[in-house]
């Protein structure tokens, strides 16, 4: 018996999570408008200590990974062979060390991967900064904060438009 | 004679204390292996930081006369004289930030910085520079002393408070461990003084060392 009462709660809890998206796609008449993708804002601080032009690298060091996709606003098919610049502070020295600023491609899936040095706290925070800044699209800039100092990875999404 | 010599004895006691508590934060921040790869602005700006954090502890204990001198004009001289240390860190601390990364620094000073710990960083230096004014217009304010004392007193916590704030959401300048003691010694330093000024109504306790 308790299944079913918790079976039901469940699924009122679902209800309610889902509605916002059937309001949505109750509204714009598209079967599809749930998947619709709004571009992805510049986050304040994102373009500090930017450096346009970053020369396309395969690594900046080892140990840290920075990843993420990139994907068109609207029907969010990923994109290939867009320019994402990466820089951020590392044991090379602050955001303004020419040697942590690079520049790599996404692949025919819209992920790009770079490895690089261990990032480690600036102003206070461990972040990195990610921007795309190409004719195609709107420039965007990012700033991902890590979790910990100590994390060995960070990833940020782009959606172009 | 003998009294004297135990006052001795109690203040160099008191003085190692308090240069360790001071110290010891400091020489973590110092000692970071971050720093070899940091510019010297950031090394300086983070160590002027930590200078005034430290700083902060020594101050209210010469205003209440906690900290052993041989008597009240003394404590409060060095009172003076640590108040302009203060200020001069402060600058030292946003200055080389400013020269180290100016548009992360002009961020945090017009508040629009991601790092929102940054906000109590400017409250703490608003009313560094607020705390400076009242002291440099004191005869000309012609407030009477109780007056001056309140708002003089309701900054340095504001000061006090926010700094705390501010270092404990920053990663990466001090020690965790070093910083946290610091910051709570300052936090028990402050309250402890304010409420002997305020609440029971005794402000210095001094005792001056027994004559011969």
């Amino acid at each position: 018996m308790t299944d079913v009462t918790f079976s039901r709660r469940a699924l009122i809890l679902g209800a309610g999570a889902c509605s916002p998206v059937l309001i949505h796609a109750g509204w714009s008449g598209v079967a599809q408008a749930a998947t619709v993708l709004a571009a992805t804002p510049s986050m304040p601080g994102g373009a500090n200590n930017y450096v346009p032009k970053a020369p396309m690298v395969t690594n900046l060091g080892t140990g840290f990974l920075v990843s993420g996709t990139v994907r068109r606003a609207g029907a969010g098919e990923p994109l290939a062979n867009i320019r994402i610049q990466i820089w951020a502070a590392t044991e090379r020295g602050g955001e303004r060390e020419p040697s942590n600023h690079g520049s790599v491609l996404t692949d025919a899936k819209g992920v790009f991967r770079l490895e690089m040095s261990q990032i480690l706290p600036s102003f206070g925070q461990p972040h990195a900064h990610l921007a795309y800044d190409d004719q195609a699209f709107k420039t965007v800039f990012l700033r991902p904060v890590m979790s910990s100092k100590s994390d060995t990875s960070v990833q940020a999404h782009f959606v172009l438009a | 004679m003998k009294k004297a010599g135990g006052w001795a004895a109690k203040a160099a006691c008191i003085w190692a204390m308090l240069a360790l508590c001071m110290a010891v934060p400091v020489a973590v921040a110092a000692s970071n292996p971050m720093l070899s790869s940091r510019d010297v602005y950031w090394i300086i700006g983070g160590l002027a930081g930590s200078v005034a954090l430290a700083l902060l502890l020594f101050q209210p204990l010469l205003a209440a006369g906690y900290a052993p001198l041989p008597s009240v004009p003394v404590a409060r001289h060095w009172h003076r004289w640590v108040g302009s240390l203060i200020m001069l860190t402060v600058g030292l601390h946003v200055g080389s930030l400013y020269l180290s990364s100016p548009e992360d620094t002009m961020d945090a000073l017009l508040l629009v910085a991601p790092t929102w710990f940054s906000v109590y960083g400017v409250i703490g230096l608003v009313c560094v520079v607020f705390t400076a004014i009242l002291v440099a217009l004191r005869k000309r304010l012609r407030l009477r002393y109780s007056s001056w004392r309140i708002l003089h007193n309701a900054l340095a916590l504001l000061l006090v408070a926010s700094t705390i704030a501010h270092a404990l959401l920053i990663d990466g300048a001090m020690g965790t461990v070093s910083k946290i003691a610091l910051c709570a010694l300052v936090f028990v330093a402050t309250s402890l003084v304010l409420i002997r000024t305020h609440v029971k109504k005794r402000p210095v306790a001094m005792k001056p060392p027994a004559g011969p």
